[in-house]
């Protein structure tokens, strides 16, 4: 399993700040459902392509993997058009996702997850005012983007143990066998994940906790 | 990201020449006492720490920056006490834990190396130039903008090793850094430690990490029934897993 949407390249539009390439992408969704005409959205997608592959120089295999996620909900949009509306509407229907998907898809490529990351920071600086601390929302952010691969992980290697041993993950006995123990390694985890938080400077957890934590692996 | 920290006591004045020093230090979870009036003073370069599953000797690891607090006694690093300054111990020691997937914080190497410089508040240039200089040092140059889930084993540990030593502690603590490791991986991170200019304190089975060591305590039962050089120190803790 991979998260790994950022592409590195030194290209004009890696340059251009991360709250840019969001309002640019903001603009053109509202532009493209404001002004739903095939050569309008035609256009905006053959722009998203030129600033993807020539611009940005990400190689295309990054943005067909973006457009296969939404292939069948776009097949599935072509369909339903074509029956109940008519052709022009079915492809300005498809052809508007289709450009948002790869545009949302170049934004997510050519911004690194800091990045993005700070600009949610930044939006969250008003809420400062009722006790919420932005930095701790990104915090949890790249958090969560760092470790949902190595849950994935842990689960795979929790079912690959339970096959071993002639189980099954199937059913509702698979889940339970398969639950459990993820859940006990994850809390296991978050136990020196946090350790590993206050290790490094995270720095506001009150001084008694050591005496109430669990016992580490002595 | 920043954090919010609080200013330095006033009294805190710290001494390096001290070391680390445990004074009649005893730890229990619950009912469960896992060390019992350990009394020590810590100096040298290379020490290792050496004991059976349960001994107490992680808890030891996590006394010495203030990850877990004394139920009685104190530890004072560089004259700091780990109770009262335990931000500025965490500064002073840096922490290696067993499985770097649990250090390893954001999802990319450099984000990864740079969180710590963060936290301190080190400006923009100065972190950059940081983490480049680290992970060059480190082999990981190449991976900088990398999904950290990707390394391998040894990269990830020596990824945790990084993310710790760009803030420059004055030492360091490993707890098993090597247990998860091949052969290969296990020996480049030996080296990688041996040539540390900090003082290393290194929690380990495996033994051959500790040669060239001036000093190691053996634990058992919460105590520390053995301390002495390595030859001697070893030679003690073999004893004592025969007789089990």
């Amino acid at each position: 399993m991979t998260l790994a949407l950022y592409v590195p390249r030194r290209s004009v539009v890696h340059r251009v700040p991360a709250g840019g390439k969001l309002l640019a992408l903001a603009a053109l969704a509202v532009l493209l459902f404001a002004v739903p005409t095939l050569p309008v959205v035609v256009a905006a997608l053959l722009g998203v392509l030129a600033v993807g592959l020539g611009a940005a120089r990400l190689p295309a295999t990054a943005l067909a993997r973006q457009a296969r996620t939404v292939r069948w909900w776009l097949a599935g949009l072509l369909v339903f058009h074509t029956l109940f509306s008519d052709l022009p509407t079915a492809a300005v229907t498809v052809l508007r996702l289709l450009a948002l998907v790869l545009a949302a898809a170049v934004v997510t490529a050519t911004t690194r997850v800091t990045e993005m990351v700070a600009v949610i920071e930044r939006l969250c600086a008003p809420l400062r005012v009722v006790g919420v601390r932005p930095a701790r929302i990104g915090l949890v952010i790249s958090m969560a983007l760092r470790f949902i691969p190595v849950l994935a992980e842990r689960a795979d290697r929790i079912r690959e143990a339970q096959a071993a041993r002639g189980g099954s993950a199937r059913g509702i006995r698979g889940l339970r066998t398969t639950v459990t123990p993820l859940l006990v390694q994850l809390l296991q985890m978050a136990h020196t994940i946090s350790e590993a938080l206050d290790a490094r400077g995270a720095d506001d957890v009150p001084p008694a906790r050591g005496r109430r934590s669990p016992a580490p692996a002595a | 990201m920043r954090f919010r920290r609080p200013e330095p006591r006033p009294d805190a004045v710290a001494d390096p020449a001290r070391g680390i020093e445990l004074r009649g230090v005893s730890h229990r979870y619950g009912d469960r006492p896992v060390l019992t009036d350990v009394d020590l003073h810590l100096t040298e370069a290379r020490i290792g720490v050496v004991g059976a599953n349960g001994s107490g000797k992680s808890t030891f690891a996590r006394l010495l920056n203030g990850l877990v607090l004394p139920t009685s006694g104190q530890v004072l690093v560089d004259g700091l006490d780990t109770r009262a300054s335990v931000r500025e111990v965490r500064r002073r020691v840096g922490f290696v834990f067993q499985d770097p997937d649990a250090q390893i914080v954001h999802p990319t190497v450099a984000e990864d190396a740079a969180y710590g410089l963060e936290n301190q508040g080190v400006p923009t240039a100065e972190r950059a130039e940081r983490v480049t200089e680290v992970l060059a040092r480190y082999g990981l140059a190449g991976h900088a903008d990398h999904p950290a889930h990707l390394l391998s084993g040894g990269q990830k540990q020596l990824l945790a090793i990084a993310g710790v030593l760009v803030m420059r502690p004055a030492r360091v603590v490993f707890d098993e850094p090597t247990t998860l490791l091949d052969l290969v991986n296990a020996r480049r991170v030996a080296r990688v430690i041996g040539e540390l200019e900090q003082q290393v304190v290194v929690v380990t089975h495996q033994l051959d990490l500790l040669d060239g060591f001036d000093r190691v305590l053996v634990v058992d039962g919460g105590r520390i029934v053995e301390d002495a050089a390595p030859r001697a120190a070893i030679a003690a803790y073999r004893a004592l897993m025969e007789r089990r």
